[in-house]
């Protein structure tokens, strides 16, 4: 199985891909509608996985619900909540729901969540995890077991290309790859000259990039994620120009349409993220889709 | 000879020069300690002179300081002991037969000892026992009354290969083959005044020349090397 985000990659498509939440219940439909919207603009929605350690909906159940609908997912799998048993078979899972795509994440630290108390699991690391769903398309499970289908994943990985050092994060990176990484979906971008650095240096590992780009609703807002997401700082200029917009949103689309169009030359594609304003997403991709 | 073992006593005073690591605990606070003892009138004492004393959790002092503390609630402590290592089973048994009146006299026993020691003491009377610390984990001495985890006793030592730095331990999240995206400036994303371990790792080894450590995929850990309840009998 090629998914279609994968045959647009290989065919030298410059992709869009979103991120969407799913639901803190199992009430999906705004969850649903949100997606629906974003498909015509989108080439593949990313379906997080109790992001930020705060318990959701399964993103299984719900790549699948977008799946069923003829949405193309992207299934964000952490190493955080699932031993090797529960990480495999929800693999398996995955694939027999006809989801193709599959993001592996090491996660967010339980300590940044809503269950602060409950036990980390980390029985594999985004490395091995990779490996893993590498081994499952080739048909054995982590036991050197055969399991039927052989599930061909589009496996991506995670990259940072702001963070220092990096030729440290770049050994991980050549790992990931090795491992069957085919794509990185980098974190947010803020500098787009250190996205021109991070794809000179990832270029011989020949693997897709698809860069981040986070919507900035307001100056508070750029400075809660600078201090609690991992590894995301708003630079102070930005914040700046928030801080002194008379309309912040406005202005927060205005920078994200902006670094979108900068970025767009240094990858093969660029990652929305809107923290629950997808609606905007439209404006952000706006040049850059025209200009496709 | 004390009842049919030779013993050797090391009879210097429990310090930090002695013990290098050790079992951190720290003691439960007193609402806690009294409510599970609220039915129990008389009480026998029990502290470590390993662990626990350099913990400052359950030592001479703190038995002492226990003791007053009990009695300020009413309670009649009947006798204290402090066990020379009271994980030792045999050990701790033959104290508090040394100690059998006030023992037996006893409502209640107070552990202010590791879980290991509350068990031994617990295994060697059928008197309701209590534990009176929390055992937290492993550490290392920085200085005096100040621990850090360094070793997690997974039982698959992999130091060798990360610059003497265990990122089982050391990494909040035991990653194995490079640090998470929540670095940030060699900082860990889940305390900013830790160093993330894979920096310290890759300055190790920077500093080695040794870096290429660092290219090799490290494959899943056989977590069946720390399956519990742990047991070793050395063959001979």
């Amino acid at each position: 199985m090629t998914t279609c985000l994968q045959q647009k990659l290989a065919s030298g498509h410059f992709v869009l891909t979103a991120e969407v939440c799913p639901p803190k219940g199992s009430d999906c439909t705004e969850f649903l509608e949100k997606s629906r919207h974003l498909s015509a603009f989108v080439d593949a929605i990313n379906v997080t996985d109790n992001q930020g350690a705060t318990m959701r909906i399964s993103p299984l159940a719900a790549a699948a619900l977008l799946a069923r609908e003829g949405m193309e997912p992207i299934f964000q799998i952490t190493c955080r909540d699932r031993n090797r048993l529960a990480l495999q078979s929800d693999l398996l899972g995955a694939a027999a729901l006809g989801i193709g795509n599959v993001l592996a994440l090491t996660g967010d630290h339980i300590s940044f969540g809503d269950h602060k108390a409950s036990k980390p699991v980390f029985d594999l690391d985004s490395v091995q995890l990779l490996q893993t769903i590498k081994g499952l398309g080739e048909g054995l499970d982590l036991a050197g077991r055969a399991v039927s289908g052989a599930p061909a994943f589009f496996a991506g990985a995670a990259a940072a290309p702001e963070a220092e050092p990096f030729p440290l994060t770049f050994y991980k990176l050549e790992k990931k790859v090795a491992a069957g990484a085919q794509f990185f979906q980098t974190q947010a971008v803020f500098d787009p000259e250190r996205l021109r650095l991070f794809s000179e240096a990832v270029r011989p590992l020949n693997v897709k990039v698809i860069a981040g780009i986070l919507l900035l609703k307001s100056a508070g807002m750029a400075r809660f994620v600078t201090s609690n997401i991992p590894g995301l700082k708003v630079p102070a200029p930005l914040v700046e120009e928030l801080e002194s917009a008379a309309d912040p949103m406005a202005a927060g689309v205005t920078i994200a349409a902006r670094l979108a169009a900068a970025c767009k030359p240094y990858c093969d594609g660029l990652h929305i993220m809107a923290m629950g304003r997808e609606d905007l997403i439209p404006q952000i991709v706006e040049a850059v889709r025209s200009e496709k | 000879m004390v009842g049919g073992f030779p013993l050797t006593i090391d009879h210097r005073p429990p310090t930090i020069d002695r013990f290098k690591t050790m079992i951190v605990s720290k003691q439960k606070n007193l609402d806690e300690i009294l409510a599970a003892m609220a039915g129990d009138g008389k009480v026998f004492l029990i502290g470590c002179a390993k662990c626990a004393t350099v913990c400052k959790s359950g030592g001479e002092e703190e038995v002492w300081q226990m003791q007053e503390a009990l009695i300020s609630a009413g309670k009649e402590v009947t006798g204290s002991v402090v066990i020379d290592e009271a994980c030792h089973m045999l050990r701790a048994g033959r104290d508090l037969r040394a100690k059998k009146e006030m023992v037996e006299e006893a409502d209640a026993l107070l552990v202010l000892a590791c879980g290991a020691g509350v068990q031994s003491v617990s295994a060697g009377t059928p008197k309701k026992t209590v534990a009176g610390l929390d055992t937290l984990f492993l550490g290392n001495i920085r200085r005096f009354g100040q621990f850090e985890q360094k070793c997690s006793l997974c039982g698959e030592c992999i130091l060798t290969e990360t610059g003497c730095i265990c990122p089982v331990t050391v990494c909040p999240k035991g990653l194995l083959n490079g640090p998470c995206g929540g670095m940030d400036n060699g900082l860990c994303e889940t305390d900013r005044e830790n160093e993330c371990a894979w920096f310290q790792i890759y300055e190790r080894l920077q500093a080695q020349g040794t870096t290429d450590k660092l290219k090799r995929t490290v494959p899943q850990k056989d977590f069946s090397k720390m399956l519990k309840p742990g047991k070793l009998k050395i063959e001979r």
